[in-house]
């Protein structure tokens, strides 16, 4: 994949980010992305994405479950093998709500969560590269992608004035690959651990 | 937008002045430390009474089911007993994970990766129980519609036995999945500040290259509440079909409508038994008082309040009736079997009774809910209760059917179905032992979030936020 150059500037207190990400917008930078530390309500309008569609999925496994159940039974009770339980109908629809219940969840939870790896492009041994790594931590990070004409000292100078507390420049592949994370830098590596 | 905004008059979540760093230090501080001697001893017992319970049920697989003291006509006992318990305890995990998140609870934060664990733990645990039950347990997949050689021979779909097949591995794999979409940003957290290569590696495999994305995150969100509505009916159609195991059938005793309801709120109230069991001594061990507060313990101890009455009411109603009935089999069992102390198990009953009851009544003071020592005491005693009554349910039914030719020897286990049950709690433990010391038991993420609500150092500083104008509060919070 293709390298990229970024500016990145970092915020700690998600109140500050806000108008800088307004201001950023406005000015006609394209902020490449913004790395939380935890779910920030209303970023992803700030940012201008759309709403995720992720619950429709959710709604259309859980139905393909519900489905797949009802004619699964019905087929092996009613055609395939038609089991004479104490004279009761073959067609026994209330005996099966339990199960097509419990299918219509399990395909929904299990599609929806694929779904959301799939999307997010997460999965074990993926390996995607990290602006900073207090961006887990306490750090709201925000990426912006350069052009040609970006002069990246004015922006780091304008990320700066909206209250960036660190600002850098890093060029970066902006995909995943499949790697391991342990050459990644480690501030805490000398770190004394006292026994809790 | 959300407002961060919320009433003084409210007990904060979490206590000290924390920064979202200071939040972080702490939860990951027993991943990142030695294991302390106390967590080895306990590791080592519960390593002890797993194998213990390997060896029980090695025995049990190698010369069937005759190693138990089952009969007839108790035929189920223990085993059937434990699987009910089991199952229960891990409602709690469920109720806190979704259905206080659709509650909008904000106290669940603190807790509920924890009981999260705890619901699969026991889930795991449970499930042991009917597959070795089944004796030739080897056989164990014939329990799974797939189109076979035998004919093919399909399962009985109009059965609550498959019903539980279904109930139960659907509710393992999706708490399971439900826990694991939660633990993935806060193991990038553990990941980014790993101080070895093999922490980073390991944490880095866990963390599936998660970043932190605001998209992402959404999607998360999204996630989480979708699944949390999904779990919510899930967890009371689990115990629902539990109870149809016992309800669909014509026995006196099980033969019951009030099974669902009474069964679900049962099993609420024995898994926030032992959720506080755990919790008490989480929060001791690993220096956690600031997240997991007197107010998360006084919340679950009203819980415990709450759902133990309503089984009360369940019990009496299930009395009522055995009278009112007429039914002079229903009679029998609700007023000889059970309830009659000097019957062969009247013990139990009132030990149930006693339990489950009478001794939760004691939560309706409010120093009682706020003591720790109470607290853990009778988080023990609720689920010793919560024992004897799927013991009384299942026992007392069937000890004595119809013709008295046929009543049965008096039932006691064998050590191997103790060891059996002991097995299960050495599993139960070891897992927790191991999770507590490689997983965040707190979602770090979670408690971020609400850090800027409900902590004590910034509800402090809401004071002045009460004296302002509505005009000024509007203006301040509307900026983004």
């Amino acid at each position: 994949m293709a390298k990229k150059k970024f500016v990145v500037g970092c915020f700690d207190d998600e109140a500050v980010l806000f108008p800088a990400v307004k201001k950023v917008r406005t000015s006609g930078y394209k902020i490449h992305d913004v790395y939380t530390p935890f779910a920030v309500h209303g970023l992803d309008h700030a940012l201008g994405l759309r709403e995720t569609s992720l619950h429709t999925a959710g709604f259309i496994y859980g139905i393909t479950g519900t489905t797949t159940a009802l004619s699964c039974i019905s087929w092996i009770f009613t055609r395939d093998w038609p089991l004479n339980i104490g004279g009761k109908p073959h067609f026994a629809l209330p005996a099966w709500v339990p199960i097509m219940f419990e299918l219509t969840v399990l395909f929904a939870a299990v599609g929806m969560v694929l779904t959301f790896c799939y999307l997010c492009q997460l999965a074990p041994f993926v390996k995607k590269h990290h602006f900073h790594p207090r961006a887990t931590d306490d750090l709201f990070v925000m990426v912006i992608e350069c052009t040609d004409k970006t002069n990246t000292d004015d922006l780091k100078a304008f990320l700066t004035s909206n209250g960036a507390v660190e600002t850098d420049v890093q060029v970066a592949e902006d995909g995943w690959w499949l790697g391991r994370y342990d050459k990644d830098e480690m501030p805490f590596e000398n770190k004394e651990i006292v026994a809790a | 937008m959300h407002l961060k905004y919320e009433s003084q008059l409210r007990e904060p979540l979490v206590y000290g002045d924390k920064t979202y760093h200071q939040v972080t230090e702490d939860i990951v501080k027993p991943i990142e430390a030695k294991p302390t001697k106390l967590w080895y001893i306990g590791f080592y017992i519960s390593v002890a009474l797993l194998l213990f319970g390997v060896y029980s049920v090695y025995r049990e697989v190698t010369y069937g089911i005759g190693q138990w003291n089952l009969n007839k006509t108790i035929g189920w006992g223990w085993d059937i007993t434990n699987f009910v318990w089991w199952v229960g305890i891990g409602h709690a995990g469920t109720l806190i994970s979704a259905i206080l998140l659709l509650f909008r609870q904000g106290w669940r934060t603190g807790v509920n990766r924890a009981a999260e664990a705890m619901t699969i733990f026991a889930v795991m645990c449970a499930g042991q129980f009917p597959i070795f039950h089944m004796g030739r347990v080897w056989m164990a997949f014939f329990v799974l519609p797939y189109p076979n050689t035998r004919g093919p021979l399909w399962v009985n779909f109009n059965s609550p036995l498959l019903w539980d097949v279904f109930a139960i591995s659907t509710y393992f794999t999706v708490s399971l999945l439900f826990w694991y979409s939660g633990l993935i940003p806060d193991f990038a957290t553990v990941r980014d500040r790993a101080f070895t290569k093999l922490r980073k590696r390991l944490y880095g495999i866990a963390s599936f290259g998660w970043t932190g994305s605001t998209k992402h995150w959404q999607r998360h969100e999204s996630l989480s509440l979708v699944l949390a509505g999904l779990s919510t009916p899930l967890v009371l159609s689990v115990h629902t079909i539990v109870s149809f195991d016992f309800a669909t059938s014509v026995i006196p005793g099980w033969h019951t409508t009030i099974f669902p309801p009474y069964f679900v709120a049962g099993a609420i109230f024995s898994g926030f038994a032992m959720v506080q069991t755990l919790m008490v001594i989480v929060r001791k061990v690993f220096g956690m008082e600031d997240y997991i507060t007197m107010g998360h313990i006084e919340a679950m101890n009203k819980v415990i309040v709450l759902t133990g009455s309503i089984v009360g009411v369940a019990y009496l109603t299930e009395l009522f009736m055995g009278w009112y009935s007429q039914n002079k089999y229903e009679g029998y069992t609700f007023w000889y079997s059970r309830a009659y102390l000097f019957s062969p198990y009247g013990w139990s009953y009132w030990g149930m009774m006693a339990c489950n009851v009478l001794s939760p009544q004691i939560f309706w003071f409010r120093k009682m809910r706020r003591n720790l020592f109470v607290t853990f005491f009778m988080s023990i005693i609720v689920n010793i209760g919560m024992w004897f009554e799927r013991f009384v349910i299942i026992v007392t039914s069937l000890y004595r059917d119809y013709l008295p030719s046929s009543w049965s020897v008096y039932y006691s286990p064998t050590i191997w179905e103790i060891g059996f049950y002991a097995g299960t709690f050495g599993l139960f433990f070891t897992c927790f032992f191991l999770f507590a010391k490689y997983f965040p038991v707190i979602a770090i993420a979670e408690i971020k979030y609400v850090l800027k609500t409900t902590g004590e150092g910034y509800k402090n500083k809401m004071g002045n936020i009460e004296e302002q104008k509505l005009e000024e509060f509007v203006h301040e919070q509307a900026h983004h």
